[in-house]
C-alpha cells in the first residue's frame, strides 16, 4: 500500500513557503479545536529568507497544549537520560521522506529550528522506490497502450505504425525522475534552512538523538519518520531477479514473458499496468475473494472489467502462495498456492517472475525504542489522533510524534506529509487533528482510480450505527463531452451522501484522470462543504470536471435543508 | 474455469427426446427490475417420459424506464461456464452506464444469443441457461433454431449438426487420451488461456512450444488455424528488428489462409486450371514490371471491321496482327528473360489471347501471327477457342505465347493493366474504344474514337522507349489498318 498514491513534489524549491509568523503567537486555547487542515502546498505569499529565519518565537505558548498525562509518563524514563534544559534544535524529523519533509518545510515555515535525519537518501520510498518511479513507468505504458489501441486510434483518424520500446530507455526516465525529484527535495530543504543529518536515527531518550554511531542531538521535540518498507510473506524468497518486491520492479531490469503478481492491491494493480503494456502476461494471486480488496466494489468490478479481463491478464483468488522459489537450474520460479480458507494445496504456477505485492511493513527496527518504553504493535508505532506516541503503559511519550506509514494509520505518501503538518501545528500553538477521511487516494492505472472517504458498505454500516440515511448517486463519463472528445467514455463517478444534511461521505472515481480530479471531493470534505453548496459552483465547459459538477447535481438532498452557512458574501 | 468447461465437454449429453421446440415466447411488457435477469422457465409435459427440460431464458433487461433496448456491452461469462446465484453474467448498457446483470439461478450458460456488441431489445432473449450439462446440447440446438429471428447465434453453433447435438465443435470426439508419460500437467500462460476460450481450443490437446513446455497464445493460434493477425506485440524485440519480421510475413501468409473464414462463407477448391492461373500470378510478383499508356484512334480500324466483319475476321484477329505487325518491327518487345542475366530473341511471333472459359482463364495462342493473313488469323481463331471450350487445347496450343493480348473492351472496359504471364516480355491490355472529343493543330474540334492500349513488361529487357516506341508503332498501324489486310 504504499505509495503508489502520490504526492507529486512538484518543484518544491521553486516556491518558498510564506512565514506566517503572527499566527504562532496567538494565544493558544487550552480546549482542543478540530480545525480541519486542507492543502498540503500553499503558493508564496511572501518570501522567508533561508538563512536569517526566526528562531522558534512562540515556545512559550506551546507548552499549554500538553495533556496531564504527559508529566506521569516523563517519569517513567530511565534517570540515565533525563531531558536536557537546553536544545540544539526545536525539531528534529527521522527519515527523510516526503512525511519528514513536508513536516520539515512547514516547521522552518513556522519558525522552527529543524534537523532532519537520514540513514539511506533523501526522499525515502515515495520518492526513490515507489510513486515516482513508478509514475514514470506509467506514463510510458499510458502511452504504449494509446498507440497500441489500433480501434482507438482508428476512431481518432489516426494512424501509427507498430510501436516498440526500449527497455533501458524506460528505466532511465524512471531512474532520472526518481533523482530529479530527489535533488529538489534536498535543495528545497537546504535552501530553507534545514539541516540534513546523514546517519541512521534513533531515540535515545525523551528529546535525545542518536545519529550514526556516536552523535546525539538534542531537540524540543521528535517526529518519527521513518516510513515503510517491502512486506514479503514467509516462505517466499526473494532473489532480486526473478522473485521480486516494487523496489526490484521500478529498476525494470527485465521484462518477463509471464509474471505473476502476488496481490492485487494498488501496487499489484499498477505493475500489473505497466508489465502488460510492455508486453508480459500476468496472473494475480490474490488472498481474497476479489480482486481488488479495498476498493468500493461497484469501483472494484469496473475496474476489473476495463483493467484486467480484455488485458493478458488472469488470476487465482482465495488462495496463499506459500512457497515461492526463485527460477534457478533451468527452472522456472514456482509458486505453490493454498486455498486461503481450507488451507488444502490448490496448484503450483509456473512462470517467469514473481512480484511480490502483498503490501507493507513499518520500518520502525532499531529506533531505540526501547529507551523510551514503547512497544510496536505488528512493527507499528501506537499513537493517538494527533500523532502523539503512545508507550506500553498506554501513556503519551511527551515530545515524541509518528508520522507516516511507520504509525500505520494511512500508508499513503501525502498521509504522512499531513500529519507532518498536523504536527508542526500543533507544536506551533494551533491544535490540529487530520481529518483522515479527507486524505484521497489514487492507483495510476489507464483509466485511473481514485477515491476520498468511506465506501458505500462502511458508509452503510455507519449509518446503521448511527441511524442516518445514506443515498449514492453515480454518473459516468460517457456523457461527459471532454471524455467524449478524447474517446475514453469508460468511467464512473459515484458520491456516498447523507440526503438530509448534504454531508459528502466518500466519493470514488473511476475513469480518465479520476486522480486529478477527486480533490474537489477531498476539499470539500476537508472544509466540510455540503452538496447543496457544491450544486451552485460553476465548473468550466468542456472539462472533465464536470463529471463531478453532475455529480453533484445529480445528488437529492432533503429540500428544507438551505445552504450551509460557511458561504459568505463575496465582492464582485 | 477451463477445467471445468473441459470436463464437461468431455462428457457425451443425453439427447433424451429433442424433437419438441420451443417457442421463444416474448414477453409483452416487463416491469422494471434493474440489474436482474429475466428468466423463464420452460416445462415441457408432453412426451410419456415427462422430461423436465430447465432450460431457461435469459432476458434483455430493462434497467431504466425509458430503455426499449439495451446493447450487450460484453459477456463476462462464455458459453459452458458454471453461474452460480448473484454471479455478474453480462454487461448492459443503458442510457447512461454499463451495468453488470447477474443471474439468480445456478446453472451452465449454454448458449449466447446475442454476441457482444449487438443489441436486443428489452425482454428479448440473449442468452440460455441450462440447469445441467445434459441440456447444453438442446439448448444450443434451440439457439440455432432461434438464431433465424434473433441476430447471429454463429459463433454459438458453428458447426451445429442436426441430430444428435454435439455440446461444442471441440467435443465431438470422444474424452481425449491422457497423454501416454502420465499425468502431465499443460501451463498455458493467461493469454494462451483467453484465447482457447475465445476459439474453443482444448488447451490439453495442444502442444506447448513456449519455455518450460508451456502452452504460449501462439500455439493457440496455430491450433485454432489462425495467422496471428498482429505480430506487433509489443516486445522489445519486435522493436529492434522489424525488418525480419516484415519479410517473414508475406511468405507466411501466401502459404496459409491469412484470415479465419467468415461465417456463412464456403470454402471451394481451385480446379487444376485456376490453381495454375494462381500459381502463375504469384510467379509475376518476382519479375520488376512496368506499364505503359497509349491513346489510339480507331475510327479507321472500325470502318476496316465493318468491312471484313462479314468475311469472319474478329476483332480479336485484327488487333493480334496489328501487335504482331508492331513485334515484328521491335523483337525486344517479344523477347524474353527467363534467368534473369540475358535476353531471349523468340524467332516466331506468338501472340496468346486471353480468353475466360467456365470460371477459368486460358490463353489460345495465335502461332506466328505476323505471317498469316487476316483470314487465316481468325479462322485459326475460331478453332482454337472452340478446342478450349472442349478443353482439348495442346500444350503448345496455349502455352508457347511470346506476347499477350487481353482485351476488356467489349465490356466497356476503358483501360486496365494486366499482369504479366511468366516466361513472356509484355502483356497487351486493350480497352473500349470511345468517341473523344479532339483538338488539331488548327483548333479544330472533331470527334474521334480513341481506346487506350496499356502494356505491362519486363523492365529487365524492355525500358520504357522500347515500349513507347513499339506502341507508336502499334498506333500507326490501328490508325493505317490497310496494311493488316495485305
Amino acid at each position: 500500500m504504499q505509495a503508489s498514491l502520490s504526492l507529486s513534489v512538484s518543484n518544491p524549491a521553486a516556491i518558498p513557503r510564506s512565514s506566517h509568523g503572527f499566527e504562532s503567537s496567538i494565544p493558544f486555547p487550552s480546549k482542543p479545536v478540530n480545525l480541519r487542515f486542507c492543502g498540503l502546498r500553499r503558493e508564496a505569499l511572501g518570501f522567508s529568507s533561508a538563512s536569517t529565519y526566526p528562531l522558534s518565537t512562540s515556545r512559550s505558548s506551546r507548552s499549554v497544549a500538553r495533556s496531564n498525562k504527559v508529566s506521569a509518563s516523563l517519569g517513567s524514563a530511565n534517570g540515565s537520560s533525563s531531558a536536557p534544559k537546553s536544545f540544539d534544535y526545536d525539531l528534529i524529523i527521522i527519515g527523510a521522506g516526503v512525511g519528514g519533509h513536508g513536516a520539515a518545510l512547514h516547521a522552518v515555515e513556522k519558525g522552527l529550528k529543524t534537523a532532519i535525519v537520514e540513514g539511506d537518501v533523501v526522499g525515502g520510498t515515495c520518492v526513490n522506490r515507489g510513486c515516482v518511479p513508478s509514475k514514470a513507468l506509467l506514463a510510458v505504458s499510458g502511452r504504449m497502450r494509446e498507440l497500441q489501441n489500433e480501434h482507438h486510434l482508428k476512431a481518432l483518424g489516426l494512424q501509427v505504425s507498430a510501436a516498440g520500446y526500449d527497455r533501458q530507455g524506460v528505466a532511465d526516465h524512471a531512474n532520472n525522475l526518481a533523482m530529479k525529484i530527489r535533488g529538489n527535495l534536498t535543495n528545497s530543504m537546504k535552501a530553507l534552512g534545514v539541516d540534513i543529518l546523514t546517519g541512521f536515527g534513533a531515540v535515545l531518550g525523551p528529546q535525545k538523538v542518536k545519529v550514526g554511531k556516536d552523535t546525539v542531538v538534542t531537540a524540543k521535540d521528535i517526529i518519527i519518520a521513518t516510513g515503510s518498507v517491502p512486506f514479503v510473506p514467509k516462505g517466499i524468497e526473494v532473489d532480486g531477479k526473478t522473485v521480486i518486491t516494487s523496489d526490484h520492479a521500478l529498476k525494470l531490469e527485465f521484462v518477463p514473458d509471464w509474471i505473476a503478481i502476488v496481490g492485487s492491491g494498488y501496487i499489484g494493480l499498477e505493475f500489473s499496468d505497466v508489465y502488460t503494456a510492455l508486453g508480459s502476461e500476468v496472473t494475480f494471486v490474490e488472498a481474497l475473494d476479489q480482486l481488488m480488496p479495498g476498493f468500493d466494489p461497484e469501483i472494484g468490478k469496473l475496474a476489473q472489467r476495463v483493467l484486467i479481463n480484455p488485458r493478458k491478464i488472469d488470476y487465482h483468488t482465495g488462495v496463499f502462495a506459500t512457497k515461492i522459489t526463485p527460477a534457478k537450474d533451468g527452472k522456472p520460479v514456482t509458486i505453490e498456492l493454498i486455498d486461503a480458507k481450507t488451507k488444502e494445496p490448490k496448484e503450483t504456477l509456473e512462470v517467469d517472475a514473481a512480484l511480490i505485492a502483498t503490501g507493507r511493513a513499518p520500518f520502525t527496527n532499531g529506533l531505540g525504542l526501547e529507551n523510551i518504553n514503547v512497544a510496536t504493535q505488528r512493527g507499528f508505532i501506537p499513537v493517538d489522533e494527533r500523532m502523539r506516541v503512545i508507550d506500553s503503559n498506554g501513556d503519551l511519550v511527551p515530545h515524541l510524534f509518528c508520522i507516516g506509514d511507520a504509525n500505520g494509520k494511512m500508508m499513503l505518501a501525502h498521509a504522512a506529509s499531513a500529519q507532518g503538518i498536523s504536527v508542526v501545528e500543533q507544536l506551533t500553538g494551533r491544535d490540529h487533528v487530520l481529518n483522515h477521511l479527507s486524505i484521497p487516494a489514487a492507483c495510476f492505472t489507464h483509466p485511473e482510480i481514485s477515491m476520498v472517504g468511506l465506501t458505500e458498505p462502511q458508509a452503510r454500516e455507519k449509518a446503521e450505527l448511527e441511524g442516518f440515511e445514506v443515498a449514492v448517486a453515480k454518473t459516468s463519463f460517457k456523457a461527459n463531452t471532454k471524455a467524449l472528445a478524447e474517446n475514453e467514455g469508460e468511467g464512473l463517478a459515484k458520491l456516498i451522501y447523507r440526503p438530509d444534511n448534504g454531508e459528502i461521505l466518500g466519493v470514488h472515481i473511476f475513469g480518465l484522470h479520476a486522480a486529478d480530479l477527486i480533490h474537489e471531493a477531498s476539499n470539500a470534505i476537508a472544509l466540510g462543504t455540503r452538496i447543496q453548496d457544491l450544486k451552485l459552483a460553476v465548473h468550466a465547459h468542456p472539462t472533465l470536471s464536470e463529471v463531478l459538477d453532475e455529480l453533484f447535481k445529480s445528488a437529492k438532498v432533503n429540500a428544507h435543508v438551505g445552504r450551509s452557512p460557511v458561504a459568505e458574501p463575496v465582492a464582485v | 474455469m477451463a477445467s471445468a468447461s473441459s470436463s464437461l465437454l468431455t462428457k457425451m449429453p443425453t439427447p433424451s427426446n429433442t424433437t419438441i421446440s420451443f417457442s421463444a415466447s416474448l414477453s409483452p411488457a416487463l416491469p422494471l427490475f434493474p440489474s436482474q435477469f429475466y428468466l423463464r422457465r420452460h416445462r415441457r409435459t408432453g412426451n410419456a417420459l415427462r422430461v423436465q427440460s430447465k432450460i431457461r431464458e435469459i432476458f434483455m433487461p430493462a434497467l431504466s424506464s425509458t430503455m426499449t433496448e439495451g446493447k450487450i456491452v460484453s459477456w463476462i461469462k462464455s458459453e459452458g461456464d458454471l453461474l452460480s446465484k448473484g454471479e455478474s453474467v453480462v454487461v448492459v448498457e443503458s442510457d447512461k452506464a454499463d451495468m453488470d446483470v447477474e443471474t439468480f439461478y445456478d446453472g451452465i450458460l449454454a448458449a449466447i444469443v446475442v454476441p457482444e456488441g449487438e443489441s436486443a431489445p428489452v425482454g428479448a432473449p440473449i442468452g440460455l441457461l441450462a440447469e445441467t450439462e445434459d441440456e447444453i446440447a438442446e439448448a444450443k440446438a434451440k439457439a440455432a433454431s432461434a438464431g433465424g429471428s434473433a441476430p447471429a447465434p454463429a459463433a454459438a453453433t458453428p458447426a451445429v449438426s442436426p441430430s444428435p447435438p454435439v455440446p461444442a465443435p471441440a467435443a465431438s470426439a470422444p474424452p481425449p487420451p491422457l497423454p501416454a508419460d502420465g499425468p502431465r500437467k499443460t501451463v498455458a500462460t493467461p493469454f494462451a488461456k483467453k484465447l482457447a476460450k475465445q476459439h474453443k481450443v482444448d488447451i490439453s490437446k495442444v502442444v506447448g512450444t513456449g519455455p518450460f513446455g508451456r502452452v504460449t497464445p501462439g500455439d493457440i493460434e496455430a491450433a485454432a488455424g489462425i495467422v496471428p493477425t498482429k505480430p506487433k506485440v509489443a516486445a522489445p524485440a519486435v522493436a529492434a528488428q522489424p525488418a525480419p519480421i516484415a519479410a517473414a510475413a508475406p511468405p507466411k501468409a501466401a502459404s496459409a489462409p491469412s484470415t479465419p473464414a467468415l461465417p456463412g462463407s464456403t470454402v471451394v477448391p481451385f480446379t487444376t486450371m485456376q490453381a495454375a492461373v494462381s500459381k502463375n500470378m504469384l510467379e509475376s510478383l518476382s519479375v520488376p514490371s512496368f506499364r505503359v499508356g497509349y491513346p489510339i484512334a480507331t475510327d479507321a480500324l472500325d470502318a476496316l471491321y465493318e468491312k471484313v466483319k462479314p468475311k469472319g475476321v474478329t476483332m480479336t484477329a485484327l488487333l493480334a496482327k496489328a501487335a504482331a505487325m508492331a513485334l515484328a518491327q521491335h523483337p525486344v518487345v517479344n523477347a524474353s528473360c527467363k534467368d534473369g542475366r540475358s535476353f531471349t530473341y523468340n524467332d516466331n511471333i506468338n501472340i496468346a489471347v486471353a480468353v475466360a472459359i467456365n470460371g477459368g482463364l486460358i490463353t489460345p495462342v495465335l502461332q506466328d501471327a505476323d505471317k498469316l493473313d487476316l483470314y487465316l488469323l481468325s479462322q485459326k481463331w475460331k478453332e482454337l477457342v472452340e478446342k478450349a471450350r472442349a478443353k482439348q487445347l495442346q500444350p503448345n496450343e496455349y502455352n508457347s505465347g511470346t506476347f499477350t493480348l487481353s482485351n476488356l473492351g467489349m465490356f466497356g472496359v476503358d483501360r486496365f493493366d494486366a499482369i504479366l504471364p511468366p516466361g513472356q516480355g509484355a502483356i497487351m491490355a486493350v480497352g473500349a474504344s470511345k468517341p473523344t472529343v479532339v483538338a488539331d493543330k488548327d483548333g479544330f474540334f472533331s470527334v474521334k474514337n480513341k481506346m487506350l492500349v496499356n502494356v505491362t513488361a519486363d523492365h529487365r529487357i524492355v525500358y520504357g522507349a522500347d515500349l513507347a516506341a513499339f506502341l507508336k508503332t502499334f498506333s500507326k498501324i490501328i490508325e493505317n489498318p490497310e496494311s493488316l489486310t495485305m
